[in-house]
């Protein structure tokens, strides 16, 4: 068996000529938070959707739990792992409750342990009960996020997905909900692999940022070790901005 | 007026029954057939446009041809049936119809589909594969959910052309709410015309409104306003086809009648003698001149009149002349022979094709004969019915006179004499039996070199009915008992503007007097 959460070996992906994975390997433990960063176009969302198979990939393996991606029915796999991404996609003609009820009702689950399930993690994810009923549309942004993230805690994975969940959100919502997500990802022991473009963001929120750039990994390791430790220009101005961000801030705001 | 309304609404039960049980079978065949469609060529990229443009395609074939060109083509899958499982089918009536419409309907539901199902976000598709839906269940909880509004708006729009275009199933047999329009047209009963539009139009409302409340149910996602739409649907159409249930019955004789007014009175005249047996009976009218013989032979009815040197040369493509009784003896052993059809006798009348004149026009042009109109025709219009100029008749006058009109335009009969009596057109191709001849006080041009065969009207029986004591003894009596006085006054009673009578009237009148 394989004590490995996620186990990427040479996963390649080609859209035409563009590479956007060059044989990627990547090994994620149970109950990581690792952080995907790099720019647009560096193969990050891609990577991530690789795991669910939302992408399959030209070559290489991915393992999920031990779990040959290419081997299971994709359906079966994504109904044991989380998915949370910046548009939230919740179905519109379905209120809150059915929209986070929806992962274990295809599961089966009885209607008394989901609706159970359903109160439980509206508190979890901070929500008042009454909105259960609400249409999405009725939620502000930050709470339609919130309700993303129930859905998808909602069949109790042990892996969440996130692709930048908190991107459009205003400043303080989105750290709100940074905040409340990781202390849920420690509380449930959860595994997270989270995309974001934003390293203050995933130098607050992750355990291991890794860096990728045109579709190949260019560091990896914890915040302050790539710091340390890095000689890569491009990795080392990618961590350095959001340190002299907080420098010039604490100047001006004289804290 | 009150009459002819009243008439009319006599005839709703039947009509509007079978209307609406053609548009419902029509809409929900398209319903299935455009629906698996819709989701298969929102899948495929490659498969939408090419289904889509074929959708397109029939949708600009002008209706009527759509219901026309299904006849020939049932007749030949019939024969083939027949030869294979000894079992054939009426190409007439129900099922071209059927057909016809539910391609006419694929299109907007199609159309609409494809786009409700490709225009879901593609946010929350990614959404429903990322929850662990499979295909069947996204389709199911998520894709068709959401294009439902839109999918429903193109019902609406099939519903409404299915609706209206129906009415054009009468000339291919089909009893439809067009019933109303093409023998109104005929008869100049301009009530029966604006009553079938208006019953066709209201049916047509109706129908949008109720699946315009299962729209906005589905767009408001009001389970309410969905449940009553359907039960309004339902209960409408239950009620509708109610009176037509028990039509259908096999046993029952079926009289055809070409589309003017005197096949009108003859069908009726034969219908009543038929149910004075107390057989059931049932007419399919407005038959086009070739579909007649056609569905005859082919025992899709069992009796109507036609005219012997419409045969003579449509059916067995003679151009020879004879003369009257020759081409009548010939032609009644001919059809006997080739299709079995048993040909009665003549009713006692001619219903030939004559060329007429205003009288004092053609006393003006010295005109008296075709002869005469020859050396005058460049100067002149001719005027026609729909079919004359394509039928060999019209090829052997103009091959024995060289008829070279200054122009030549085609009419439906009412409006031929119209254009003759408004200067539109000088010379029509009047009916010999037509009384707006004498009303009108036309003149009529003698044929001195005989290229006009005889059209005596005759009493055709379909092969199965050949043998059939009841129908023969029963329509016997009418042999040689019309003379062509008497046809003309009862067209005349029918066709003329004020006090006109109803086909059956004066089908009663035609032989009344003679008893």
């Amino acid at each position: 068996m394989d004590s490995l959460a996620i186990r990427l070996s040479a996963v390649t992906k080609r859209y035409g000529p563009v590479v956007a994975l060059d044989r990627v390997d990547l090994s994620v433990a149970a109950g990581e938070f690792v952080a995907l960063v790099g720019g647009s176009g560096s193969g990050k969302t891609t990577l991530l959707k690789t795991i669910n198979g939302l992408i399959r990939p030209d070559g290489g393996e991915v393992r999920v739990a031990g779990e040959d991606v290419a081997a299971t029915p994709p359906h079966l796999l994504r109904r044991r792992i989380g998915y949370v991404f910046q548009e939230v996609g919740l179905f519109p003609h379905l209120t809150v409750a059915e929209n986070i009820a929806i992962t274990p009702k295809l599961l089966s689950w009885n209607p008394a342990r989901i609706a159970d399930r359903v109160m439980t993690l509206l508190k979890l994810v901070a929500l008042p009960q009454d909105v259960a009923a609400r249409a999405p549309s009725a939620l502000s942004g930050g709470q339609r996020q919130r309700v993303g993230v129930a859905r998808a805690l909602a069949a109790e994975p042990a892996l969440m997905l996130m692709d930048e969940p908190f991107g459009a959100l205003d400043p303080v919502t989105r750290d709100a909900l940074g905040v409340d997500y990781r202390a849920l990802h420690r509380r449930l022991g959860l595994t997270t692999i989270m995309v974001t473009h934003d390293i203050a963001e995933a130098v607050l929120l992750a355990d291991r940022i890794v860096v990728l750039d045109r579709g190949m990994v260019l560091a990896d390791g914890a915040p302050r070790d790539l710091l340390m430790s890095s000689r890569n220009p491009v990795v080392l101005a990618l961590l350095e901005a959001p340190k002299r961000q907080a420098e010039r801030l604490r100047e001006r705001l004289g804290a | 007026m009150n009459a002819r309304i009243d008439a009319a609404l006599k005839l709703l039960p039947e009509y509007l029954g079978w209307h609406v049980l053609l548009s419902v079978s029509a809409l929900m065949l398209g319903l299935a057939i455009s629906l698996p469609l819709a989701v298969a060529a929102s899948r495929n990229a490659r498969m939408r446009w090419p289904v889509l443009a074929f959708a397109s395609l029939i949708q600009t074939i002008p209706s009527l041809a759509l219901l026309a060109l299904f006849y020939p083509l049932l007749l030949g899958l019939s024969a083939l049936s027949e030869t294979l499982f000894g079992q054939g089918f009426s190409a007439l009536g129900f099922l071209p119809s059927l057909l016809a419409l539910t391609l006419y309907s694929i299109l907007p539901i199609l159309r609409n589909g494809v786009t409700g199902i490709t225009g879901v976000d593609p946010a929350i598709s990614e959404a429903a594969d990322g929850v662990g839906m499979t295909g069947w269940q996204k389709l199911w909880q998520v894709e068709l959910p959401l294009a439902a509004p839109v999918i429903m708006a193109g019902v609406r729009t099939a519903a409404v052309w299915t609706i209206g275009a129906a009415t054009l199933s009468t000339p291919v047999g089909q009893t439809s709410l067009g019933n109303y329009i093409f023998a109104g047209l005929q008869t100049e009963n301009w009530v029966f015309v604006l009553f079938g539009c208006a019953a066709s139009a209201g049916l047509a409302l109706t129908a949008d409104q109720l699946l315009g409340l299962i729209e906005t149910g589905a767009r408001k996602r009001r389970r309410g306003l969905i449940i009553l739409g359907l039960a309004g649907l339902l209960l409408g159409a239950g009620a509708a086809m109610a009176p037509i249930a028990h039509f259908g019955k096999p046993d029952s004789y079926v009289v055809g009648a070409k589309n003017f007014s005197e096949q009108y009175i003859l069908a009726e005249l034969m219908a009543e003698r038929l149910e004075q047996t107390g057989a059931a009976v049932s007419r399919k009218e407005d038959l086009g001149s070739s579909v007649a013989y056609r569905a005859l032979a082919a025992g899709e009815i069992d009796v109507y009149v036609d005219y012997t040197g419409t045969l003579w040369t449509s059916v067995l493509g003679r151009v020879d002349n004879p003369g009257r009784k020759a081409l009548l003896d010939q032609l009644t052993v001919e059809l006997k022979r080739r299709d079995g059809v048993l040909v009665m006798g003549s009713l006692g009348f001619e219903n030939a094709y004559a060329f007429a004149m205003r009288a004092d026009r053609a006393r003006a042009l010295g005109v008296v004969s075709l002869d005469d109109l020859a050396r005058v025709a460049p100067g002149l219009t001719l005027g026609t019915d729909i079919e004359f100029l394509s039928r060999p008749e019209w090829k052997a006058v103009d091959a024995a006179y060289r008829l070279n009109f200054k122009a030549k335009r085609s009419f439906q009969p009412t409006f031929m004499y119209r254009a003759l009596s408004g200067g539109e057109a000088d010379v029509i191709s009047a009916f010999s039996s037509d009384g707006r001849i004498a009303a009108d006080r036309l003149v009529v041009l003698s044929d001195p070199r005989g290229a006009i065969p005889p059209y005596d009207a005759v009493i055709l029986v379909s092969p199965k009915r050949a043998g059939d004591r009841r129908l023969i003894e029963a329509l016997r009596p009418l042999i040689g008992a019309i003379p062509v006085g008497a046809m003309q006054a009862a067209n005349y009673s029918v066709d003329r503007d004020a006090g006109k009578v109803t086909p059956v009237a004066a089908a009663r009148s035609l032989i009344s007097p003679a008893n």
